[in-house]
């Protein structure tokens, strides 16, 4: 359904800076995958997505989107994909229905044929009640659903989202996925969809595939399952008195499967992390030397790794931290181009 | 349960190529930006605040003026030249329209479609003859209880010349919104700077022939001073003047001009 090949994408700032923010991602989706781009702002995924989209052209490389290349035959391209962007699809003044109609007849279809579609997208997005209303009078989860709908006009086999659920409350965003997963099955063959998030729950909940992109790079490919187990492990934390957080540091170091240890300060609290394969099987033997070496450990938790985790340990960084709030969503910022740093040692005195 | 009724009955790869057409495309656009001025025509009014304060705050000091050597005919002067600045104000603020557009993300949705880049310019631009022709009806009809007496049929053709420079005015409008897409508040510093002195080289307030000899060459290669002369020739029943062939060369050229900046603008509008 998808095929890239060493894809980048340079943006001219100025005549001495370029910014690289694609640089040669290589990639595959098959019919029928539910896959998530998941990265910091700046990482890539919008300009990534883009490219395939029509809307920008790559600097090099190549990309097949649903059979055809996406600089040769950008119109077929675009006949075949559905496309949910960042920003709403429906214009302010506009009708609801009126925005599906013409959304219709841009994909070819008659009026009637589209006024019937538009009638079933809204039934089936919850919009009916909306149907006559100007998109400015919706909320931000109704005005979400009519962009899904927008981009669902025409059956597309393959649909992008970029960040579909940015913005929306917990409620709002967890009734926008059911709609979305609905309308993945409702297909004759289920509907292969690219989205992009910084929301890692998201990715973790619904995605068959994580393609966690970093400094324009693809750093990591699989099931979230398999990358938390592969590259995270599980987080060990132990609370202990403020002069026996070194030496617990140290016995933590020692202990067999341990991939890191982190030394945290909540507030004046101060626990150690402990990064572990295996955390149920490695907590026993770490309270054992503890407590032989007379370490008070007052508190014990045990959790099992987040796709944030996972991008920890390949960047060094969180994503929580550089995802948040950026330059803006995806604006070509230069963030250094990330080596995949397999384990982080990280033992302040 | 409607979701048995979204299913495909081809899957989309086996579905039959649309025929595209560039007309089709257009009319799809045309129409889309008329629901909302259909829907709620009294917003074509707010279009009209403008020249009607000039028509009651300017025309009296005009009439007082240089109703002596205009004579009775001052009205016959001044709102061909009213319309002409309700055609420029209108139509050269349209492309805040695709400003909004561009912020909200509609106009990437459109972009991702295959609806020809082209006609979603020259449909944006070619619905700006309808808030032209509606609003320069209005100011005739507002005008005609005052005296105002013109040449049935060149009135008619006056506005229907309005119309074409509204297209070409309102399409290099959307050219600005496309060109400065990326810093929006350059579109009013560049609208409101030529909008003044294409206002004033026009003689559309004051005779440009009391004017000194470079304003007048100037306004030469000013094409809305030809459309202001041709609706004042028009308008007096001057039906065959030189004039009036000359504003219809002016707005011709006018839309020619902006479609094709306006089309090549809307193609490189996506990086």
């Amino acid at each position: 359904m998808i095929r890239t090949r060493a894809l980048t994408k340079d943006f001219v700032v100025s005549r001495t800076r370029t910014v690289h923010a694609v640089r040669g991602i290589s990639l595959d989706v098959e019919p029928g995958e539910l896959v998530a781009v998941l990265g910091p702002n700046g990482a890539g995924k919008t300009t990534t997505l883009r490219m395939l989209t029509t809307l920008i052209q790559p600097t090099s490389g190549t990309a097949e989107v649903a059979g055809y290349d996406v600089v040769e035959r950008p119109d077929r391209v675009r006949a075949a994909i559905g496309y949910v962007g960042q920003g709403g699809a429906g214009g302010a003044a506009q009708h609801v229905r009126d925005e599906l109609v013409t959304q219709g007849e841009i994909y070819g279809l008659d009026r009637r044929t589209a006024r019937a579609r538009a009638g079933e997208l809204l039934e089936a997005l919850d919009l009916t009640e909306q149907a006559d209303r100007k998109v400015e009078s919706l909320s931000g989860g109704q005005k979400r659903r009519l962009d899904v709908a927008v981009g669902l006009v025409h059956e597309p086999s393959l649909l992008f989202l970029d960040e579909p659920s940015t913005g929306l409350d917990p409620h709002n965003r967890a009734n926008l996925w059911e709609h979305i997963l609905r309308m993945r099955t409702a297909a004759a063959e289920p509907r292969t969809i690219v989205l992009t998030t910084h929301y890692l729950d998201e990715a973790d909940t619904f995605a068959e595939r994580v393609i966690v992109v970093d400094g324009g790079q693809v750093i990591a490919d699989d099931t979230a399952d398999a990358l938390k187990a592969e590259l995270a492990g599980d987080l060990v934390t132990l609370r202990v008195p403020a002069e026996h957080v070194a030496d617990l540091a140290a016995i933590a170091e020692r202990a067999p499967g341990t991939r890191s240890v982190h030394v945290a300060d909540d507030f004046g609290v101060r626990t150690v992390e402990i990064r572990t394969a295996d955390g149920p099987g490695a907590t026993p033997g770490l309270l054992r030397a503890a407590d032989a070496a007379g370490l008070l450990v007052s508190r014990v938790d045990v959790a099992r790794p987040t796709l944030d985790d996972v991008f920890l340990g390949l960047t060094g960084r969180s994503l929580r931290e550089t995802g948040v709030d950026g330059a803006g969503p995806d604006e070509p910022a230069d963030t250094p181009t990330a080596t995949a740093a397999p384990t982080k040692k990280e033992v302040p005195a | 349960m409607s979701a048995a009724t979204l299913t495909p009955a081809t899957p989309t790869s086996a579905r039959p190529q649309v025929r595209r057409s560039f007309v089709r495309d257009t009319r799809i656009v045309l129409l889309r930006e008329l629901r909302p001025v259909a829907r709620d025509p009294f917003s074509l009014l707010f279009g009209l605040i403008q020249p009607l304060v000039f028509l009651g705050l300017f025309g009296p000091l005009l009439v007082g003026s240089a109703g002596a050597t205009l004579g009775s005919d001052v009205w016959l002067w001044f709102v061909p030249a009213v319309l002409a600045m309700t055609t420029l104000f209108g139509s050269s603020v349209t492309g805040s329209n695709l400003q909004l557009d561009i912020s909200s993300g509609v106009h990437e949705r459109m972009l991702v479609t295959p609806l020809s880049r082209s006609a979603q310019l020259v449909g944006r631009a070619l619905k700006e003859m309808v808030p032209v022709l509606a609003q320069s009806a209005v100011v005739l009809l507002v005008m005609l209880p005052f005296g105002l007496r013109p040449n049935p049929l060149g009135a008619v053709l006056t506005l229907l010349q309005l119309a074409v420079l509204g297209i070409g005015v309102g399409a290099l409008s959307y050219s600005l919104a496309l060109a400065v897409r990326k810093q929006e508040w350059m579109f009013w510093v560049v609208q409101q700077t030529v909008l003044f002195p294409v206002m004033l080289l026009s003689g559309m307030l004051l005779p440009l022939e009391t004017g000194p000899a470079w304003m007048r060459a100037v306004s030469t290669v000013n094409p809305l001073r030809y459309v202001v002369d041709s609706g004042r020739a028009a308008f007096a029943g001057d039906l065959a003047s030189s004039a009036v062939a000359w504003g219809w060369v002016a707005a011709v050229v006018t839309a020619a001009v902006g479609l094709t900046v306006g089309v090549r603008a809307m193609v490189r509008s996506a990086d």
